[in-house]
C-alpha cells in the first residue's frame, strides 16, 4: 500500500489530491486568499480528514502551481507542465495533447504514452487568456459564472466586443447591455475569443489526438463548445478537471516515494 | 534617410510581439501578402506628404491578436515568411515572449 | 470626479471643456478648417482660422462615433456664429475617424498627432508620447512634423488612461488628483509587478491589505505604468525634444516618473489661454492643419 499526495498552489485556489495505489481517495480545494501558506495546510488537513488518514500515512507530498514555494511542507516539487502531462495520461491513457486552462494562465503540453512531457506552450500574465476573463465578464453581464456557459449555448452569433483585454471588454459589455444586445451573444463572444487563443496556442504544438482539457475552466460548457467548434475535434475532459494538477503532482509523489523504498 | 516605420502588434503582460513595416521602403509589390499563411497582411493607404501611398500593413483585425495569429510561423525561430519574402527589407519581426 | 444620478462618486470621470480665442474673428479669415478627433474615450474638435487655433472642445465620446463628432464640433462652434458651410475643409481622425459625418476625409491619428505636436511645441519636437484613454502611442517625427516611426498599443489597458481610471476607482482617489497624490510619498516604492491591469488590481488589493497606504500603492502602480511607457518610447527611439500629449499628459505623477526613467525632461505645456495649444487636442490640431494643407493643395491643382 502506497499513499501519496499532490498539492496544486493555484493563483486562485489551492487543490489537494491524495492517491492510494493509483486510485484517487480524496480531493479538496479552497480559495488561496491572502495567506496561501495557511490555506495549503488547511486544504491538506481537509483532504486527510475526508480520507480518514493522518499526516504520517502520506509517504511523499509533491507540490506544483504558481505558488509552489508557499507549500513549505511538500517533500518535492514538479513543474505545472509536468503535472499536467502526468494527470492527462492518468485520466486518459490515449492522451497526447493536454490543454490546461486555469484562472490566470493557460498551457498546452504534448506528452508520450507514459505521460512524459515532450513539449509545451504557456500563456500567462495577461488576464484575457485565462479563466479570470470569464469571471470578469460574468460580473459585467450580471450573471452567475456557472450560468454563462449554458447561456452562451443559446446564441447563434457572437456580439462584437474588444476581447483583447479584460478591462476593455468590460466597458464594451456595459455598452452592449445598454443597447440591449442579448446576453447570450455577448457570452458567446467571450468564449469564442478565449477558444481562439487556446486553440492557436495548441496549434503551435500540433494537435495530436487524443486531446484532453483540464483546469477549472474545463468545467465550463460554453468554453468547451467554442473550443470544440474552433479545433474541429472531440475533446476529452475528466470528471473533476480542476484537480488535475494536484492529481498529477500526487502521481509524481508516488513515483518518488517508491524510488526511496 | 527617410523612413515611415509602423510597429504593428503590442506589448502586454506576456511579452512583445510586433511586425514592423517601413512604408517608405515598401514598393507595394504584395509579395509578403502572398506568403502570409494567415492572411494577416493587406495593402493599405498610408498618408505620407499629403498623398495616399499603398503599402503593406497588418490587418486591423489581426493587430490586437498578432501573438496568436503569427505564432504558426514560429517567429522566435526566425525565417518569418513575410520578412524573408520582402526584397526591399521593409519588414521585420520582433518577438519576445516572457518566460 | 463627478457624482452620478445615484449619488455614487465616480472617481474616474474627468471634466469636459470648451474654449475660444476672444480676439479672433472668423469673418476675417481666408481659410476656415476643422479637425475632429473621435477617440475611444474623448472626442476633440479644433477650429482653425488660416492655420491658427480659434476654438476647441474636449468631450467624452458617447456610444456613437458620429454623434460624438457632431457634438464636439457643435460645441466648439457654439457662440461663434459659424455654420458647417463656412468650413472649407474638415478632417476626421482618431479611432472613430471613418464615422465623422461632416469630414471631407479621414487621416490616421498618428499622422495628426505628430503634426499637432509640431504645431504646439515647434519644429524641435522629435519624440511624442501620447497616452490616451484606450491606447498608448510613441511617435518619432522630423522637423516638419512628419512621422518617422511609430508604435500604437491599443491591445491592452496597461498604461492607458482606462487602466489609470480602474486603479483610481479602486483606491477611491479622484482622477484629477492621482498625479499629485502619487508624488506625496516620501520614498518611491517598487513598481507593481503585473503589467496586466486585472492582475495589477489584485496586486494593489494585496498591498493595501499588507498595510500599504493608498498613496504608496498608487505610486507603485504609476511607477509600473511609467516603466511600460518608457519601454514603448525606447522601441521607436527617444530623441530630444520630447513631449507628452493625450489625457494623461496632465497626470504629473506619470509625467514625472517617465522623465525620471528616460532621463529626459518633456517640454513644458504651453499656456492654454494664450494660444489654445492644448496637448489633449494634439490630434485634432494636426487634423485641422492637414485640412488647411489639403484645401490649399486642392486650390492649387484647380487654379
Amino acid at each position: 500500500m502506497m499513499i501519496s499526495a499532490g498539492i496544486d498552489m493555484g493563483t486562485q485556489r489551492v487543490k489537494v489530491a491524495i492517491i492510494k495505489d493509483k486510485q484517487i481517495i480524496a480531493q479538496s480545494q479552497n480559495f488561496s486568499g491572502f495567506e496561501p501558506a495557511k490555506v495549503a495546510e488547511q486544504t491538506l488537513k481537509e483532504a486527510l480528514e475526508s480520507a480518514k488518514l493522518s499526516r504520517e500515512d502520506i509517504e511523499h507530498i509533491t507540490a506544483t502551481g504558481a505558488g509552489v514555494n508557499m507549500a513549505s511542507f511538500a517533500d518535492s516539487t514538479i513543474s505545472m507542465m509536468g503535472a499536467d502531462a502526468k494527470a492527462g495520461a492518468y485520466y486518459f491513457p490515449s492522451a497526447r495533447t493536454i490543454m490546461d486552462v486555469g484562472a490566470e494562465d493557460a498551457r498546452a503540453v504534448k506528452c508520450d504514452e507514459n505521460g512524459v512531457m515532450m513539449d509545451f506552450v504557456v500563456n500567462a500574465r495577461c488576464a484575457a487568456g485565462a479563466g479570470t476573463f470569464i469571471e470578469a465578464m460574468a460580473r459585467a453581464l450580471e450573471v452567475e459564472m456557472n450560468d454563462m456557459g449554458s447561456l452562451s449555448l443559446n446564441a447563434e452569433r457572437a456580439s462584437p466586443i474588444n476581447a483583447s483585454c479584460v478591462i476593455f471588454a468590460e466597458s464594451d459589455v456595459v455598452s452592449l447591455i445598454h443597447r440591449e444586445e442579448p446576453k447570450s451573444e455577448i457570452a458567446r463572444a467571450i468564449f469564442d475569443a478565449m477558444a481562439e487563443r487556446v486553440s492557436s496556442m495548441v496549434n503551435r504544438l500540433g494537435v495530436t489526438p487524443d486531446v484532453v482539457l483540464i483546469g477549472g475552466v474545463a468545467k465550463d460548457v460554453g468554453f468547451v463548445a467554442s473550443l470544440k467548434r474552433r479545433l474541429g475535434i472531440d475533446i476529452l475532459i475528466p470528471e473533476e478537471p480542476i484537480y488535475a494538477g494536484a492529481v498529477g503532482a500526487a502521481l509524481v509523489a508516488a513515483k518518488r516515494a517508491k524510488r526511496r523504498h | 534617410m527617410r523612413a515611415f516605420i509602423t510597429y504593428y502588434g503590442y506589448t502586454d503582460g506576456s511579452g512583445e510581439y510586433y511586425i514592423v513595416i517601413d512604408a517608405e521602403k515598401c514598393n507595394s509589390c504584395g509579395d509578403c501578402i502572398k506568403v502570409c499563411p494567415e492572411g494577416a497582411l493587406v495593402m493599405e493607404a498610408m498618408f505620407i506628404d499629403l498623398e495616399d501611398k499603398m503599402v503593406a500593413a497588418v490587418t486591423e483585425e489581426q493587430r490586437k491578436k498578432i501573438r496568436y495569429t503569427c505564432s504558426s510561423c514560429k517567429p522566435e525561430e526566425g525565417n518569418v515568411p513575410c520578412v524573408v519574402a520582402c526584397s526591399q527589407n521593409a519588414i521585420a519581426c520582433i518577438w519576445k515572449p516572457k518566460k | 470626479m463627478t457624482n452620478n444620478n445615484n449619488g455614487k462618486t465616480e472617481y474616474w470621470r474627468w471634466l469636459e471643456y470648451r474654449k475660444s480665442m476672444p480676439n479672433m474673428n472668423w469673418k476675417d479669415a481666408k481659410i476656415v478648417t476643422a479637425g475632429v478627433d473621435v477617440g475611444s474615450v474623448g472626442s476633440k474638435a479644433v477650429i482653425m482660422l488660416d492655420g491658427e487655433i480659434y476654438a476647441w472642445s474636449v468631450m467624452r465620446t458617447g456610444s456613437n462615433s458620429s454623434d460624438s463628432a457632431n457634438k464636439a464640433l457643435g460645441w466648439a462652434m457654439e457662440g461663434t456664429g459659424l455654420t458647417l458651410k463656412d468650413f472649407q475643409y474638415i478632417v476626421g481622425t482618431g479611432y472613430g475617424r471613418v464615422n465623422v459625418p461632416m469630414a471631407n476625409r479621414a487621416i490616421t491619428e498618428i499622422a495628426c498627432h505628430a503634426k499637432g505636436a509640431n504645431y504646439i511645441w515647434g519644429p524641435t519636437v522629435r519624440t511624442v508620447l501620447d497616452v490616451g484613454g484606450q491606447d498608448v502611442k510613441a511617435i518619432r517625427c522630423d522637423e516638419t512634423g512628419k512621422v518617422v516611426s511609430f508604435l500604437m498599443n491599443d491591445k491592452c489597458a496597461a498604461g492607458t488612461g482606462r487602466g489609470m481610471e480602474v486603479i483610481a476607482d479602486l483606491l477611491q482617489i479622484p482622477i484629477e488628483d492621482v498625479g499629485k497624490v502619487s508624488l506625496s510619498v516620501t520614498e518611491e516604492p517598487e513598481p507593481v509587478s503585473s503589467t496586466c491591469v486585472v492582475f495589477a488590481k489584485s496586486e494593489a488589493v494585496g498591498l493595501l491589505r499588507k498595510g500599504w497606504t493608498k498613496e504608496k500603492v498608487l505610486a507603485a502602480y504609476l511607477r509600473a505604468m511609467a516603466t511600460r511607457m518608457s519601454e514603448l518610447i525606447e522601441k521607436v527611439g527617444c530623441e530630444k525634444d520630447f513631449v507628452i500629449t493625450g489625457g494623461q499628459s496632465k497626470n504629473i505623477g506619470l509625467v514625472h516618473r517617465v522623465e525620471n526613467i528616460l532621463g529626459i525632461k518633456r517640454l513644458p505645456v504651453p499656456n492654454l489661454d494664450e494660444s489654445g495649444r492644448d496637448p489633449a487636442s494634439a490630434g485634432a490640431i494636426g487634423a485641422a492643419l492637414f485640412a488647411k494643407a489639403l484645401y490649399e493643395k486642392s486650390q492649387n491643382v484647380r487654379g
